[in-house]
């Protein structure tokens, strides 16, 4: 009988393989880095992480080091300093930093990414797009990506006579589409910020709303780049897993263009995130644009199992005076009938759950 | 297909007086009134389950996705950060969180100012950017008690009325900022249930205004 060799590996784990093949498929090269890099880093990228919680250590020469809370920041930090074309990588890694609000303690992530650093174009930003909508099919066939701009966002928000700490607010408002304070921010000049908090649905139909909402000059650029990459995405066959959705947004400080997040119906949060962060790599030094995207497989750890099942079939326990090539010999017998088995001493306190005992004397 | 729409309610008044516009617009599950033992309370007819949380909780069962929606007061929201949407301010329970302290007195600005609380989040960003130095003690109930027996300067906490202040010889000094109960949502659950979740906004909302 011909054995499943990915049987053992948990949904999380299958997940995060059919993600590395995927990316391979369309050329992007693994990306391998060290647990650890100069807190430095860190330290004057501060706001683009998503916590500020960082486990530090010395070095033997007395170098402050950091264990990776971000993966995007090392891959633009170590990315060839002059690019022609485009630079594509993707990785497979665990970030540590602090879990979700409230909790402080410091947790290990796993996270699988892409990144395109270079001359980002349309079909570069409709291939990140095609990728991501790929990488939640690839988990589940029902996900949706909000899609959004945060050009356009902050555009409307200066319009509005908003800077500062109420920007700031605004931007929050929007991103929990929070009406009522947007109008208390901005009064008589909330009528567009509203709109665009509410604005959701498919993209062809959205963008033409969008089209009503704002027609100043400095919305224009944003919207005919939502348009042109509508129509690459509709030509890569994945338009119709995008949502326009301006409540989706990042910190303004490094993302600039599109910006995007992706859930799975029974998650109760984000699995995947990502943009266009040209401003990130500018302050590197780089003269590039850059888009990516993480996906987080550790939240697919409780999704869609099912009833729990066991940690194997038999369990096998055998007396400490049993002979140890009769137990092998039964180990095997079990094992050829096509069942997972665990033969363990009788005393055993760390025994796994089984649907059946076989006690060997 | 309706899909079901998990409903967190804050025990006590709010909750109750929440229930009644849910009922009031057609999502009534009459149990949920009823004294009972039970914990969740259904209403497959009208698409709803019910349950009742500690009101500090409501945000968290409604961030993790346990509740879809849920009416959470926004001093909770304030205080936790919660990752959820706020999708309408419902204008009950209507109060405001305040800085109080013995009437009549200010306290001494040249010495770190004793705050007692329950929201410390709150506090610590509300005096970091009027850039008092404080030291916050945390506490959670009987807040009032701290100054009069000199455990702290001021308390931050919420006023309704001011009446149990007034009665122990305090009174609000400044307001932080308004409160009332908000309508939130799992931002997951919006997106897959998003056709009964603002057909439910939509109703609360024409009900309320």
């Amino acid at each position: 009988m011909m054995n499943d060799i990915t049987a053992p590996l948990r949904q999380d784990e299958k997940a995060v393989l059919l993600l590395r093949n995927l990316y391979e498929q369309y050329g992007y090269k693994k990306y391998k880095m060290s647990k650890f890099e100069n807190y430095e880093l860190y330290l004057e990228n501060k706001s683009f992480l998503a916590s500020e919680k960082i486990v530090t250590f010395t070095d033997p020469r007395g170098k402050l080091l950091a264990l990776k809370p971000d993966i995007t920041l090392s891959i633009v930090k170590n990315a060839p300093k002059e690019i022609e074309g485009t630079y594509k990588v993707y990785y497979d890694e665990n970030v540590y930093r602090a879990g979700a609000a409230g909790d402080d303690n410091i947790k290990e992530i796993m996270q699988v990414g892409i990144e395109l650093i270079g001359n980002v174009d349309l079909y570069s930003e409709g291939e990140v797009l095609t990728l991501a909508a790929r990488s939640l099919k690839s988990i589940s066939e029902n996900s949706i990506i909000g899609i959004s701009h945060m050009g356009l966002i902050s555009a409307l928000i200066s319009e509005a006579g908003l800077e500062g700490e109420s920007a700031s607010k605004a931007g929050k408002a929007l991103a929990d589409k929070n009406v009522h304070s947007l109008r208390e921010l901005c009064g008589e000049r909330s009528e567009k910020l509203e709109k665009l908090a509410m604005l959701y649905g498919p993209l062809d139909k959205a963008i033409d709303e969008l089209k009503r909402v704002c027609n100043t000059e400095s919305c224009k650029a944003a919207i005919a780049e939502l348009e042109e990459l509508t129509k690459v995405l509709f030509a890569m066959g994945e338009a119709d897993t995008f949502v326009l959705d301006f409540s989706v947004s990042n910190d303004m400080n490094y993302y600039n263009g599109i910006t995007f997040q992706g859930f799975i119906d029974g998650i109760p949060r984000h699995v995947l995130s990502g943009g266009r962060y040209d401003a990130l790599v500018r302050k590197t030094g780089l003269d590039a644009d850059a888009i990516g995207f993480a996906v987080y497989p550790d939240i697919l750890e409780r999704f869609n199992t099912g009833e729990r099942g066991f940690d194997v079939d038999v369990l096998l326990v055998y007396d400490k005076n049993a002979d140890a090539s009769e137990i092998a010999k039964a180990v095997e017998k079990i094992k050829s009938r096509g069942k997972k088995v665990c033969a363990m001493p009788d005393a055993s306190n760390c025994r796994p759950t089984y649907k059946e005992l076989v006690r060997f004397n | 297909m309706k899909r079901m729409i998990n409903i967190a309610l804050p025990k006590g008044r709010l909750g109750e007086r929440a229930y009644k516009i849910f009922e009031e617009i057609g999502y009534g599950c009459p149990e949920v009134m009823e004294n009972s033992r039970k914990l969740i309370f259904e209403n497959e007819e009208n698409g709803v389950r019910y349950f009742w949380a500690k009101p500090s909780d409501v945000a968290i069962y409604v961030e993790r996705g346990a509740a879809d929606v849920g009416i959470v007061g926004k001093d909770i929201l304030l205080e936790g950060g919660h990752d959820v949407y706020e999708l309408l301010d419902l204008k009950m329970g209507k109060c405001r969180m305040a800085v109080a302290g013995p009437a009549g007195k200010r306290p001494d600005s040249e010495k770190t100012l004793r705050v007692a609380t329950k929201f410390t989040h709150i506090t610590r960003e509300y005096f970091e950017k009027k850039g008092r130095d404080i030291d916050i003690i945390k506490l959670n109930g009987s807040i009032e008690i701290a100054p009069l027996l000199d455990l702290s300067d001021v308390i931050v906490d919420i006023v309704e009325t001011g009446k149990t202040l007034y009665e122990n010889n305090l009174e609000p000094y400044e307001t932080i900022v308004p409160i009332s109960a908000r309508f939130v949502a799992n931002k997951a659950a919006y997106r897959f249930k998003r056709d009964e979740i603002n057909l439910m906004v939509e109703k609360i909302s024409e009900k309320i205004n």
